[in-house]
């Protein structure tokens, strides 16, 4: 397995490398180093040497991909891309063309990101699982046919609508919790109760809809059938049994999205005013600045390769009959 | 089943504690002590960039530093037209004119006589920084802080982290030392090279220093800027400048000690994002607490703030409007400043109609529900506002928004009488007057010229109306027919929209930064108000940089564009026309490229001039000479529309000062009352919820238990 997992990580590097450049061109194909310029120093009284003093000193004054000014290995390393990009596989982020160490922007923002992704994921599972294992027990009942009436109807209504109506009704009419904001420590708590309810209700109608079409593919099974045999009760069937079995889908499907959890919800944390980091992208994009794009996309992209290879493993763990080779 | 009734009754009881508690469950804030203090709640949504004077030019950035800069003068909090007056100066400038053999010259000396200008300005003595790290000594008179070593800077997280402050007495010097940071090519000033051009000396200086750290700063003189003494020092410009002074009372021009520079130059707390340009040293009446722009920002009282009182004076009706309740009490009244980050209206709007923000603009969203137009046609705030005491505030900014023509293009553009036909023709077509009531609701004026009201310059009534577009009615300024634009048009030569020297139609291009979904309506009126004329328009929406970069190589035929005053004179706006400011010619700001020798005449002449009626007729005659050569289409002067509760008090509008927090005041009691009353929670809805879900499982269960218990047959 050792062996296999350095492969995937060699694997990751030029996937990255990839990445990388594509960010980089597609970037400077929308924005030039002048714009960039612009957009820091202001709208009013921009002279063209403030712009070149700017670049100069941000950097942005080298060629993008290849300096054909430069002699030998210059020719690559006086560039744009060589000097910003390159850096990153060290995870070393640099600061923003604000002025701002992006590590220390990241570190900071990740946490109110994970205290809302963290209990969102684990509730949100807790209930999926719930429901759709309610509606097994109880199929072919209208308990059933109502829930997944209601599952379809959740499905249909956008995200956004379950922030607003439920700020509106929770937050403004009933006054039974802050419509948004955040703190620190003890005090996120009653701040997380509103977004992680509402991220959780949002998400229950396909939760709940796709580990239903797992239960049920499990409970055709042979195996249920010998244990029902036994003289099992129907619900020590479900739970011995069916979840244990069905849970393997299920938590590869948990652990691919785990380490893209630190990327937060643009969104949520939006609305909620919570200090995350999925704004954070999105005002970098719109602020032109580079060097958190290419630090988010590629922290992103790490993130993800991450994601898949904890995904294969898990798979060792849970079902024996995978081999990594 | 037991336990489903074990939850349901631990909540009930929860629910009902909570109600029989006083204590309300929604309040954002969790420090329930600061209830009694006078502390104001305010939001940003845009985190600040920049909070290093030298750098910031934003007025969301303002809010913070105005508060804590304090640059050598300011505006008047109550006197309208804005007037300066000292701030940590002791008197308004003297200034010395000097021919080019740096012989002093008489005040009334003509303009052109006038080779610098030299601004004497001494600062009142016992004037203390903040408390601040930078400024800690030991008892030997070391700095503690200026040169950490890696273990002392590992254990720094924040700035809270150094153990101790220290203080001194602000000098003259540091008001030098801050010009001088204006061209370090590190900190990229954006007025750096507009200032190369007034200050004498800036610009060798700026060479000088290129390759020099910032702590090396006061290893060079500027020739034009010299300490005199501890508390004065003098600033020589080129020729002469009488806006000038406007620029001393921005952050630009506030004194920074050079142990500022010294002590966040160290790597150690650059990557921390322990810097000047985040954590602000000042001598203002607040300093920032806490600096986290993805969640707070926190301001208190500086508590070194020196001797400074709410003023005696203001307009003739501020008295009856209670503007001078507090006059001359001790400065400032409030104690600390939350400002939270809250990007989106809807929770900003709610939670500020629950008490927790003591102010809010309106959005459109919200609009209806908060303001209704009375029957003379003014705002007016509906009854459920009324109800909780909120009151509402109005006030024509100092800013424009208009339309473009691009003066060197062959078509709109040139001095002939057919393109100024066409132009004026245009600027009858475009109704701004219902732009204004359908897409801004009433918040705005159409403008009449180029300068805005409560600037000098500006002229109300019949007086300042715009003859080529509007027609005075007795009361009001009416737009003229839409038949007397296409009386124009077929004058010059584009009958229905039809060019007669091609017979084609007239297609013009209108290039816009207005590329978002939410401006498609607004363009399509505005393609609706061309077809008026019969002009085919088409619309070229792109980003802002893009459209910058159009404006700057010419590119554009009809835009449209505004501006925001940095300071309260008419030569801010006229020199947005001012020939040598051509965009495309020479860089600068003059984005239609108009050219005019006698408006340029003009120009020159006022620019130099001190307020006076003189100087009113000369800028009657620019704005007659703009409105008959139309280069813009003079388009609107937005309204400020903020509505505030009762508890917060001495607001007025004030558009240029960067200082106000100051001055306002809070009754934290009158708010700790109203919010326990406007935020009883309402739980039974909740209860009924839980009995309804318990109901509606019920049967499901039972016949679930049943089946359980069945046996085959």
């Amino acid at each position: 397995m050792l062996n296999y997992i350095l492969r995937r990580f060699l694997y990751a590097f030029p996937l990255l490398l990839g990445v990388n450049v594509l960010t980089f061109v597609l970037f400077f194909i929308v924005n030039s180093p002048d714009d960039m310029a612009r957009m820091q120093l202001g709208q009013k009284h921009v002279t063209e040497q403030a712009i070149d003093n700017w670049k100069q000193q941000h950097g942005y004054h080298l060629p993008l991909l290849i300096n054909q000014q430069a002699l030998g290995t210059d020719k690559i390393k006086e560039t744009i891309f060589f000097q910003k990009s390159l850096r990153l596989f060290a995870f070393d982020f640099g600061k923003s063309d604000s002025g701002r160490n992006i590590g220390a922007d990241i570190k900071q923002r990740m946490w109110p990101s994970l205290a809302l992704a963290l209990p969102s994921l684990a509730v949100g599972l807790l209930v999926n699982i719930s429901v759709a294992l309610m509606m097994v027990l109880f199929r072919q009942s209208y308990l059933e046919l109502s829930t997944i009436v209601l599952c379809i109807i959740i499905m249909s209504i956008s995200s956004l609508f379950y922030i607003i109506g439920g700020q509106f009704i929770v937050g403004k009419l009933l006054m039974l919790i802050p419509i948004s904001g955040y703190d620190t420590g003890i005090n996120a708590f009653k701040f997380l109760i509103l977004p992680v309810l509402i991220s959780v209700v949002a998400g229950v109608g396909a939760g709940a809809r796709w580990y239903r079409t797992l239960f049920l593919e499990e409970i055709e099974q042979d195996y249920v059938r010998t244990a029902r045999a036994k003289g099992l009760s129907e619900t020590q069937v479900l739970f011995k049994h069916v979840l244990k079995n069905a849970l393997i889908p299920i938590l590869t499907g948990v652990v691919v999205v785990l380490p893209l959890l630190f990327m937060g919800s643009l969104i949520t944390e939006s609305f909620f005013s919570i200090p995350g980091l999925g704004s954070y992208t999105i005002d970098a994009i719109n602020s032109q600045d580079f060097a958190i794009v290419r630090a988010m996309v590629f922290l992103g992209s790490v993130l993800y390769i991450i994601g898949l290879l904890l995904t294969d493993i898990s798979y060792t763990l849970v079902d024996p009959r995978v081999r990594l080779s | 089943m037991a336990c489903i009734f074990k939850t349901f009754f631990f909540i009930l009881s929860y629910l009902s504690l909570s109600a029989c508690n006083e204590q309300v469950l929604n309040n954002p804030y969790p420090d329930l002590l600061t209830e009694n203090q006078s502390v104001l709640y305010s939001s940003f949504s845009e985190r600040p960039r920049h909070l290093d004077p030298a750098k910031s030019y934003s007025s969301n950035e303002y809010v913070f530093i105005g508060q804590i800069y304090e640059p050598p003068f300011q505006y008047h909090f109550l006197k309208r037209p804005y007037d300066l007056e000292p701030l940590t100066a002791t008197q308004m400038p003297e200034i010395i004119y000097l021919d080019s053999s740096e012989k002093v010259l008489a005040q009334d000396a003509a303009a052109e006589n006038i080779a610098y200008s030299d601004y004497i300005i001494e600062i009142k003595p016992q004037i203390k920084f903040q408390p601040h790290p930078a400024l800690a000594k030991s008892g030997q008179g070391h700095y503690l802080y200026h040169q950490l070593t890696a273990t002392e800077l590992a254990k720094i997280t924040q700035l809270g982290d150094f153990s101790q402050t220290g203080t001194r007495e602000l000098t003259a010097a540091d008001y030098v030392h801050q010009i001088k940071r204006l061209v370090h090519p590190q900190i990229s000033s954006p007025i750096a090279e507009l200032m190369k051009q007034y200050i004498v000396g800036l610009g060798d200086y700026a060479k000088k220093i290129k390759k020099l750290p910032r702590t090396a700063l006061n290893s060079v003189e500027i020739n034009g800027v010299e300490v005199v003494d501890k508390y004065r020092y003098k600033i020589r410009i080129k020729g002469k400048y009488p806006q000038f002074i406007y620029w001393l009372a921005m952050p630009f021009f506030a004194p920074m000690p050079w142990e500022a520079d010294a002590f966040y130059s160290q790597q150690g707390l650059i990557d921390k994002n322990i810097t000047l340009d985040w954590q602000p040293l000042g001598t203002g009446a607040y300093m920032l607490e806490e600096n986290n722009p993805n969640l707070r920002m926190v301001m208190l009282k500086n508590p070194n703030y020196h001797a400074a009182f709410y003023p005696q004076e203001g307009e003739p009706d501020d008295k009856a409007k209670g503007l001078l309740k507090d006059a001359g009490k001790q400065l400032p009244f409030i104690d600390k400043a939350v400002y939270k980050l809250e990007k989106e209206n809807i929770p900003y709007w709610n939670k500020f109609l629950q008490g927790y923000y003591d102010a809010s603009g309106v959005a459109s969203d919200s609009f209806d529900q908060a303001v209704q137009f009375t029957g003379d046609g003014e705002l007016g705030l509906t009854q459920a506002m009324q109800d909780k005491g909120i009151q509402l505030q109005t006030a024509v900014t100092s800013s424009i928004s208009f339309i473009g023509f691009n003066m060197l293009d062959p078509i709109v553009g040139g001095d002939s009488g057919r393109a100024r036909k066409l132009r004026r023709a245009i600027s009858i077509a475009i109704d701004y007057e219902e732009y204004i009531s359908i897409f801004m609701n009433g918040r705005g004026v159409a403008a009449q010229g180029v300068i805005p009201p409560e600037i000098f310059g500006y002229t109300a009534g019949e007086q300042g109306v715009n003859p080529y577009v509007y027609q005075w009615d007795g009361n009001k300024p009416q737009r003229k027919a839409i038949a007397i634009a296409r009386e124009l048009m077929q004058q010059a030569g584009y009958a229905d929209g039809v060019d007669k020297k091609t017979g084609e139609a007239l297609i013009l291009f209108l290039d816009t930064a207005a590329s978002g979904p939410d401006s498609r309506s607004r363009l399509n009126w505005f393609r609706k108000q061309f077809s008026k004329l019969g002009i085919q328009i088409v619309i070229r929406a792109t980003e802002y940089n893009r459209f910058q970069q159009k404006m700057q190589s010419g590119n554009a035929q009809i835009f449209m564009w505004g501006w925001n005053a940095d300071y309260p004179d008419p030569e801010n706006f006229f020199f947005l026309l001012y020939g040598p400011n051509s965009k495309v010619l020479h860089g600068g700001e003059n984005a239609v490229n108009y050219q005019n020798k006698e408006f340029d005449r003009l120009y020159q002449q006022m620019s130099n001039m001190e307020n006076s009626p003189e100087r009113l007729a000369i800028s009657h005659k620019m704005q007659e000479i703009l409105r008959y050569d139309a280069p813009w289409v003079f388009g609107v002067h937005p309204k400020s529309v903020s509505l505030y509760h009762s508890w917060y008090h001495n607001l007025k509008p004030n558009l240029m000062a960067n200082n106000k927090l100051k001055y306002l005041r809070i009754d934290p009691q009158q708010r700790k009352i109203l919010r326990r009353q406007w935020n009883q929670p309402i739980l039974w809805p909740i209860i009924l919820a839980i009995l309804l879900l318990i109901i509606l499982a019920l049967p499901a269960v039972r016949s679930f238990q049943r089946r359980a218990k069945e046996t085959i047959k």
